[in-house]
């Protein structure tokens, strides 16, 4: 149970919307560090746009690489964002309060920024729009254009799952966040900020039927967004699992398996997050340790979860005695890179972390848990690595291009442009729109009481 | 049609529910007057009038209309352009399901932000009689909106209810 400390109304406005009004000295610099990592990165694509897609290592037999593996991991970061602000609050989970619109905030980015791994990765960008079943007639000057797409490929799946899993995330995430424009539009005194959210507020004034309105859709559209979330990552494993070609990846457990795995590098974003912005903005009157160990004890469940998803994909693969899957098993473990790598996967992403979790000082303390995350997402992305990349270069019979893969320059520097555009975004959003709601907080605050049973004092909140 | 519009404002949630209960008791009719807050109360907290939504009605709408969609797109463009690719059907259910079943939640979740939009009169372009502080401040807001001849006595029974100040404005 959450440890009580009553705040007033305009002591949560002051603290909550302080990040809104103010610069911090640390924020230009931040911005302006990862500013500079992702115009380095976009200097790569623009060298990659024009020299063609020969600048990167992608090249027979292994023609995907680090944009795929990225993409990947992005999905699954934005997986667990809305998963963990949609259920809490189907359950009405009094602890979701100061994490939701985070949570929901880092599925935004993600998903963007798992997106632009597919423009890096296409050889002609520009014609991406025919992914979409636009007619000719609107489009005259495109006379190579004669057909539609392909509603039989998983590469037509995935735009329209992805797509509306993030047109989805944006009216859900502005749907919540209306009543908190409202409050900086009255914050704000004067100029072109008060306009802008004056118009993005869309009028709000907090009447019952509006407060009304605020409490059943956030609930409504999370049983929406839900289905939708468990649908694009399946989408995205049926990307490998259809393809009969390559045996790594054709195992039907590969949708919950990627689901799964989604939960957890995506929670464990969240807490790397929340640790963030913890330090940052001294949230520590929101954040708390209950908020860490809450989560932590969900991570080890997920990860357990993860990890029997892991062992089943394997005993799957090996079980029919198949000579080409035992062969790409057999690389896998024996052969370097990839045993190394493996290693280290196994290590971070689930032997590390889940052994740290099981200590109730290391699932309080907001250090830990940051460094623990962290380690669980350099083991995620290494999981998707070592999917895509030896499934590819196996040695298969009959097969006369040989060949392994590592990551060139250009695909280092666009790799690193999604991780500064991910927390550039979140930084610069924080600094646009109050990251804990401030309405939300101030709801859960009045429903908090102070039970007294004998000589101890027990927190304790009351549902209406 | 333009009415004229009183504004109180209340630091107690009694006195504000007082307020309702003098207005109502003048002959204030429930839809002249609203109460506006910076953060959710318990329904009944001012004994304002319980506001009805509908709002589970709309993912229903926006689904028929995203499975239609969906339906015209898979099987208009297939069939405009019938090529067989891997000796599979022109019209092959499978793969179809997978864009029925994205398109049927995505129109869902496009008709049911409209209508929270509807259900939540917004967007309201003039915001008539308002005051920042109860947004930032916490203060309770009363409003009152009735024909010009209507408003002093509203204004008055708002100051003897213990309103801390009044404000006047206009709505349609």
């Amino acid at each position: 149970m959450q440890e009580h400390q009553h705040l007033s109304d305009k002591e949560i406005t002051d603290d909550l919307v302080a990040p809104v009004m103010r610069s911090d000295r640390w924020f230009w610099s931040v911005v302006g560090f990862l500013g500079f990592l992702m115009i380095v990165g976009l200097s790569g694509y623009v060298y990659e746009l024009y020299s063609g897609l020969g600048v990167t290592n992608v090249s027979r037999p292994v023609y995907w690489g680090a944009y795929i593996t990225n993409f990947v991991f992005w999905i699954g970061i934005s997986h667990a964002g809305i998963m963990v602000s949609a259920i809490l609050r189907l359950t009405q989970a009094e602890w979701r309060r100061p994490i939701t619109r985070a949570a929901e905030v880092l599925t935004l980015f993600s998903l963007i920024a798992a997106l632009s791994n597919i423009l890096f990765h296409v050889g002609r960008p520009w014609r991406i729009y025919w992914i979409t079943p636009l007619p000719p007639v609107f489009i005259g000057f495109d006379f190579a254009r004669g057909i539609w797409p392909n509603v039989r490929s998983p590469f037509v799946w995935d735009p329209v799952a992805v797509g509306t899993y993030l047109l989805s995330t944006i009216l859900f995430i502005y749907t919540c966040l209306i009543p908190d424009i409202a409050l900086v539009r009255d914050k704000v005194k004067s100029g072109p900020a008060k306009i802008i959210y004056s118009v993005l507020a869309l009028g709000f004034r907090g009447t019952p039927r509006q407060w009304k309105v605020q409490a059943v859709a956030p609930i409504l559209l999370s049983s929406l967004v839900l289905p939708i979330f468990v649908s694009v990552h399946s989408i995205v494993s049926w990307d490998f699992a259809v393809s009969i070609a390559v045996e790594g990846w054709h195992s039907t457990i590969f949708a919950p398996y990627f689901i799964i795995g989604a939960i957890h590098s995506g929670v464990s974003g969240v807490v790397t997050l929340m640790a963030g912005l913890l330090w940052l903005y001294k949230l520590d009157k929101y954040i708390k340790p209950d908020h860490f160990d809450a989560v932590g004890r969900l991570l080890v469940i997920v990860a357990t979860i993860w990890f029997l998803a892991l062992f089943l994909e394997w005993v799957y693969a090996l079980y029919p005695l198949e000579d080409p899957e035992i062969a790409l098993r057999n690389m896998q473990v024996f052969q370097t890179p990839w045993s190394y790598l493996g290693l280290i996967f196994l290590l971070t992403g689930f032997i590390i972390p889940v052994g740290a979790w099981c200590f109730k000082s290391v699932r309080r303390s907001p250090m830990w848990m940051f460094f623990t995350t962290i380690l669980v997402n350099i083991g995620m992305w290494l999981e998707r690595f070592l999917i895509i990349v030896p499934g590819l270069s196996r040695r298969t019979e009959l097969s006369f291009n040989w060949g392994s893969y590592s990551p060139s320059l250009v695909e280092m520097g666009l790799v690193t442009f999604t991780f500064a555009f991910v927390i550039c975004g979140v930084i610069v959003f924080a600094r646009i729109f109050p990251l804990i709601p401030p309405f939300d907080l101030k709801e859960g605050m009045r429903f908090r009481h102070v039970i007294k049973v004998g000589k101890k004092n027990i927190s304790a909140v009351v549902r209406e | 049609m333009a009415n004229n519009s009183v504004l109180g404002l209340f630091i107690d949630e009694n006195d504000a529910g007082d307020a309702l209960s003098a207005l109502r008791k003048a002959k204030y009719q429930d839809n002249e007057f609203e109460i506006m807050t910076g953060s959710p109360y318990p329904h009944g907290t001012f004994g304002e009038a319980h506001p009805k939504i509908k709002l589970h009605r709309f993912p229903i709408f926006g689904a028929v209309i995203g499975f239609t969609v969906a339906l015209i797109i898979t099987v208009g463009t297939q069939l405009a352009y019938p090529l067989v690719t891997g000796g599979k059907p022109i019209l092959s259910i499978p793969p179809m399901l997978v864009i029925f079943y994205e398109m049927t939640l995505l129109f869902a979740v496009i008709v049911t932000i409209l209508g929270a939009l509807f259900e939540s009169r917004l967007p309201k372009i003039f915001m008539g009689a308002y005051d920042e502080r109860i947004m930032t401040e916490g203060y309770i807001g009363v409003v009152v909106t009735v024909p010009k001849d209507r408003i002093s006595k509203a204004e008055d029974i708002l100051k003897k209810s213990g309103a801390e100040s009044t404000k006047r404005g206009w709505e349609e």
